[in-house]
């Protein structure tokens, strides 16, 4: 019985914090959203941390260290609200890993964790968000919506009637991105239009279809709290900064107990993640109703936070220029996505049988 | 991460439940004050209970092992069994004597407590001094061999049955507010005290304020330095902190809640149907799942001798606001029943009994530290803001 991470694992968040604490630390990150394309050099150097075998058997390349320590990149990346493809090729790679014939793993394998290859999730329709949600067929013909980073993708995994998923290529006849303008500029968003494209099946299983959404749930719940996190700290320097009527802001009680209360709510909430994270790497029999719970929980917290922290800039924390905005839509896009806290609940109440 | 036990650890398991199997039968022992006793003696012998308490004082002298100690806990609230005797005594004064007390007063009042023969009343908080404990007036006097005591305590929990109090008194007037303080043991059953039960806003008297007019202890009653009162009775059980930030009180409440929901009815259907309803029990499960892994997070952490940071200063305002949640939420469900004054004990009277939870909640907010002064702690020792007139 043991609940916490490894030294592996601590050492690789380490690594990342530090790699993006350099690139992301200030005004640089928004001078690095303010444009929505993909940065060359940036792309490039995340692409050398290799994170995209994370979730990979080692047979296969990958270095096999699960969802749970995927959680902790993508609480880093929300931490510096990081504009990066990681989280979908590490998710693409795990899933042609998982259920990909072998000459997709020999095509898609090696371009996917090395970062020449970017993918992107093209999931959702306008039933929803859900794997029951879908009803794209193989000669698909229709929208998906809300694809992270379309733009840049060499390949999309689409989701398909039943849970079932495929691959098309960036390049493919009868594919139209069309850009949405997106509230969190780090990740924009895009409508996938597929007019008889011809997608090739990668899993008829639903279950697997299943899993991938409860990993997007679970992942983006620890992308809220990064931001949340974050967003906290800059709240915390301000005050120990700031100074209004001859004293620190930071020593006014009110200030104080909503700072403290950002505490009381995500630092318990990271522990959430983890479990729900370790659940789905080891099938455990609550993990699809855990995945639920989890994202209800995290993203709506996470955005409350962000508001406080926010709220305690004063009137700077309002201006495009100051980075705290950054964060407040970073955990609002993760509140949204994979759908909003209440629809969980109520999958979260229906699978408990209540 | 790994949520399993090791084989050593799974034998240990099967161990403890063959023993309660054996040993405890709730039906029959529940409530039979002798039988109990006779159950705590045995359970210590096996090393079960009293495990940081060297066996010199009754203890079971057990090698710190929080998995072992949590394995125990499980067991124990499953079969419905008792643990240590509650109270102030076992939670507060042993762990104080332990590191502080002579050899003599080790002896004189450890084992007597284990067992509950002595039941103990926290003399700290006074009229004028709550949250600013340390501004406390309760004068100590030392005359000859006597300390002679004046003052007032209040928000005395059980002081009309305890046999006994550990007082923080004033002994040095003049000195700096904190470094005034001297930690003293008095018996209740002398002349001077005078013990007046208050009656709370849910109608029970579980405390007191206690009137302290010319009461003697003889100067050896002193633990620790005299002067270093504060100090010494932020005395805690270092060995197996195996409750910090614990589910065990909430999850039970949890878990009436949805059984309440389940049976009782709303608008026409079970309450547990209704939208609102539904949607508030998952947000709470949210709040009550985060604290049971981060209360694992905290026993691992514990066991490998590390802090847990600002997770460690969270857990009373985590305890605090899921009873606030779970008693709105119950308001909402019983509905005209919330206009009934609960009896005492949430086990006893019809669904009116919610309504105890509901001010028991603010007992929880207000008792051992404010939510308020848990958020100053949190604010200057866990985020570094700047101190303000609270120390």
């Amino acid at each position: 019985m043991r609940f916490d991470l490894t030294d592996e694992q601590k050492a690789l968040r380490e690594t990342l914090d530090a790699f993006f604490a350099e690139r992301f630390s200030g005004a640089e990150g928004v001078a690095a959203v303010a444009n929505t394309t993909l940065d060359k050099a940036l792309r490039e150097d995340i692409t050398a941390l290799g994170m995209g075998g994370i979730m990979v058997p080692a047979d296969q390349g990958g270095v096999e260290m699960g969802l749970l320590t995927l959680c902790l990149v993508s609480e880093v990346l929300g931490r510096y609200a990081v504009p990066s493809p990681i989280i979908a090729n590490a998710l693409a790679a795990w899933l042609i890993a998982e259920a990909g014939s072998t000459a997709q793993r020999g095509r898609w394998m090696a371009p996917l964790i090395e970062g020449q290859t970017i993918a992107a999730l093209a999931l959702a329709e306008d039933a929803g968000w859900m794997a029951d949600d879908w009803s794209t067929g193989k000669n698909a013909k229709g929208v998906k919506r809300n694809v992270e980073r379309a733009d840049a993708a060499g390949i999309f995994i689409i989701g398909l009637a039943g849970g079932a998923l495929g691959i098309v290529e960036a390049d493919a006849d009868g594919l139209v991105i069309e850009p949405i303008d997106t509230l969190d500029r780090t990740r924009p968003l895009f409508d996938v239009q597929m007019k008889d494209v011809a997608i090739e099946p990668i899993s008829e299983d639903g279950a697997v279809g299943r899993r991938l959404v409860d990993a997007m749930l679970i992942l983006h719940a620890a992308d809220a709290l990064g931001a949340a996190h974050a967003a906290q700290d800059r709240a915390v320097a301000y005050a120990k900064e700031r100074k209004q009527f001859g004293q620190l802001i930071g020593s006014f009680q009110a200030l104080k107990h909503q700072l403290a209360d950002i505490s009381v709510e995500i630092e318990p909430a990271r522990s959430l993640c983890w479990y729900a994270a370790h659940a789905w790497d080891t099938e455990r029999d609550d993990s699809h109703r855990i995945a639920a719970l989890t994202k209800a929980h995290i993203s709506e917290i996470a955005v409350n936070c962000a508001r406080v922290a926010l709220e305690a800039h004063g009137g700077i924390g309002y201006t495009w220029e100051h980075p705290i905005h950054l964060f407040l839509k970073r955990a609002m896009h993760d509140r949204t996505v994979f759908g909003t806290p209440n629809l969980h609940r109520e999958r979260a109440a229906a699978l408990a049988g209540w | 991460m790994d949520l399993s036990y090791t084989d050593e650890q799974t034998r240990y398991l099967t161990e403890v439940k063959y023993f309660l199997a054996r040993e405890w039968n709730s039906t029959a022992m529940k409530g039979d004050e002798n039988a109990i006793t006779a159950f705590r003696r045995r359970a210590t012998e096996q090393g079960y209970l009293y495990r940081g308490v060297p066996r010199r004082y009754g203890g079971s002298e057990q090698p710190s092992d929080v998995i072992r100690a949590q394995i125990i806990r499980e067991c124990f609230i499953d079969a419905g069994a008792p643990m240590e005797v509650p109270g102030n005594g076992n939670a507060l004064l042993v762990p104080t004597l332990l590191e502080w007390g002579t050899e003599a007063q080790k002896d004189e009042f450890i084992a007597k407590t284990l067992t509950g023969d002595y039941l103990w009343a926290q003399g700290y908080s006074e009229p004028g001094s709550g949250s600013d404990l340390a501004s406390l007036s309760s004068r100590a006097v030392l005359e000859g061999d006597q300390w002679i005591i004046n003052g007032h305590k209040i928000w005395t929990t059980l002081a009309q049955t305890a046999t006994h109090m550990f007082a923080l008194l004033r002994s040095e007037p003049d000195a700096p507010k904190h470094q005034g303080i001297s930690y003293i043991l008095l018996d209740m059953n002398q002349p001077g005290i005078t013990v007046r039960p208050i009656r709370q806003i849910n109608g029970d008297n579980s405390f007191c304020e206690v009137f302290l007019d010319d009461v003697r202890a003889s100067a050896d009653r002193l633990v620790g330095p005299r002067g270093k009162g504060w100090t010494v009775s932020r005395s805690t059980l270092k060995h197996e902190r195996n409750h910090i930030g614990s589910s065990t009180r909430t999850q039970p409440i949890f878990r009436s809640l949805v059984r309440l929901a389940q049976r009782t009815e709303l608008n026409g259907r079970p309450a547990i149907e209704d939208k609102c309803v539904r949607s508030e029990l998952v947000k709470i499960e949210g709040y009550l799942q985060a604290q049971l892994w981060a209360g694992y997070y905290q026993q691992t952490l514990s066991a490998q001798d590390e802090s847990a940071g600002v997770l460690g200063l969270v857990n009373k305002l985590t305890t605090t606001n899921l009873f606030h949640r779970i008693a709105a939420i119950s308001g909402e469900i019983i509905g005209d029943d919330a206009l009934k004054m609960p009896r005492q004990g949430i086990e006893l009277g019809g669904n009116e009994r919610w309504v105890n939870q509901m001010l028991g909640s603010l007992g929880q907010a207000i008792a051992g530290g404010t939510s308020n002064i848990q958020r100053n702690i949190i604010a200057e020792r866990g985020l570094g803001l700047p101190r303000g007139g609270v120390s």
